[in-house]
């Protein structure tokens, strides 16, 4: 079984690894890989990603091998993504690939004799950070169900957010799109949403009152480099930043969510404010990671549950 | 015997391709491999055609295709019709169907798709004339595709 995209997951395998995730939260040091070998492949450096899934491995007692770094593997010396993937198989028992190229993960996926788990495919997938946010969100609603949902920022690039709006097409959402003309939702996720049966409604707008009714704010970075028109970005660059008085008006239960890293787009005054929920989220992670690893290899949530090598 | 049969000889056993779109008849004629026959091909353009302008027709003697070859030309020319003949006549005539899957033939528009980075065949997905990459999803319509 691979993880490679979060778009064709169904509800219940959504439910189900928010389930497992749970219960790797609760007792998140095992020896359930034991004996196992997990790679991982980083044909593009993501020093956050990759700590994540080594920590979940490590933490399930897996042994972890691989590069971190592109410039020491073969692939600069024209080996093929096949041939990487095929010599690591007779290693691994699970191999974690982060790509700079796009739709690598679904073919290593085709040609790989171990499970292959996508952790960024270039500007296409990243679903394990998807998972996490699904976590996140079920862990701080109670639910997945009925959420009012705010994309803030870079929804044009944001592959997160185009993520998220697939797997909660499950779950009756209405989502918020906050963001300048220059980085609005594409029109094929409009489409999707129509297709779906997904509310939405576009803002240009970001302020205490278009948020008031927000059960999650998912901030995103503007980034310079996406601008055509430097003056529009000159014009924008501090309207879709989240700062402590924007919070007064807000439901209790919202939570503030960035797939991280942060530069100026939340103020550092809503760090210690109780609806800030990013740096947790990222913790979250960790859980999430450990229930793909399982999931991946096999193990059920039964088995799981009946684990008997739980240390702490 | 019309002057439209005279202008290209007939052939007693093959495949008549007709209404290709003349500037796609050599891309046609690649994608069945015409150039790697050992029997005779006649291949002609500019002939006068009120289905797609000028037009190309090619003729190939004892070679009869599959359906899987055939709904190759669909991301060319998908207005062609093929002629089977025997002894001179034509016994069947086969339009071209767009399949809802195409393996290799096309390129990805997307210069950072696995495709266009190792080498490995395409693959497609069609629904509406437009083609979904396999790996990376990017989207292309049909009537603007690039071939591998």
């Amino acid at each position: 079984m691979n993880f490679v995209t979060i778009a064709n997951l169904t509800r219940e395998k959504i439910l189900y690894m928010i389930e497992m995730a749970s219960e790797f939260e609760r007792h998140p040091n095992r020896e359930l890989l034991k004996g196992k070998v997990v790679a991982t492949l980083f044909f593009e450096p993501s020093t956050r990603t990759r700590l994540s899934f080594e920590t979940a491995a490590n933490r399930l007692g897996a042994r972890v091998i691989g590069f971190a770094d592109p410039k020491v593997t073969s692939g600069t010396k024209g080996e093929t993504l096949k041939d990487t993937i095929l010599m690591v198989a007779n290693y691994a028992d699970v191999i974690v690939m982060r790509h700079f190229i796009e739709g690598a993960a679904v073919y290593a996926s085709e040609i790989s004799p171990v499970p292959i788990v996508n952790a960024g495919d270039g500007a296409h997938q990243h679903p394990s950070q998807c998972m996490l946010d699904l976590y996140s969100i079920y862990k701080t609603q109670g639910t997945l169900e009925n959420l009012n949902i705010y994309l803030v920022g870079d929804l044009k690039y944001g592959r997160t957010v185009h993520s998220l709006i697939m797997a909660m097409r499950h779950f009756n959402p209405t989502f918020h799109f906050v963001a300048p003309k220059e980085l609005a939702m594409p029109k094929e996720y409009k489409l999707y949403c129509d297709e779906h049966g997904i509310k939405y409604q576009e803002h240009t707008a970001f302020n205490e009152k278009v948020i008031q009714d927000a059960d999650i704010v998912y901030m995103t970075r503007v980034q310079k480099e996406r601008f055509s028109d430097l003056m529009e970005y000159e014009r924008v660059k501090n309207v879709y930043i989240l700062n402590n008085d924007m919070l007064r008006l807000c439901k209790p239960n919202m939570k503030i969510l960035h797939p991280l890293p942060r530069v100026n787009e939340i103020a550092q005054d809503v760090d210690d404010n109780p609806h800030a929920y990013y740096i947790q989220q990222a913790a979250n992670g960790l859980f999430a990671r450990e229930a793909i690893f399982a999931d991946v290899l096999g193990i059920t949530l039964e088995q799981v549950k009946a684990d008997t090598t739980i240390i702490s | 015997m019309n002057k439209k049969e005279r202008l290209v000889a007939a052939i007693e056993h093959g495949t008549v391709i007709d209404h290709i779109p003349a500037a796609k008849t050599y891309q046609v004629a690649s994608l069945l491999g015409l150039f790697d026959l050992k029997t005779p091909v006649t291949i002609g353009i500019n002939y006068p055609s009120q289905k797609v302008g000028n037009k190309g027709i090619i003729k190939v003697s004892d070679k009869f295709f599959t359906d899987d070859e055939i709904s190759r030309l669909s991301v060319v020319a998908p207005n062609v019709i093929l002629s089977i003949i025997r002894d001179y006549e034509v016994v069947e005539k086969k339009a071209v169907e767009t399949p809802s899957e195409i393996h290799g033939i096309v390129k990805c528009n997307n210069p950072k798709c696995i495709t266009n980075n190792e080498p490995m065949a395409t693959h497609f997905h069609v629904e509406n004339n437009i083609l979904t990459c396999h790996y990376c999803e990017r989207e292309q319509d049909i009537s603007h595709v690039e071939l591998v």
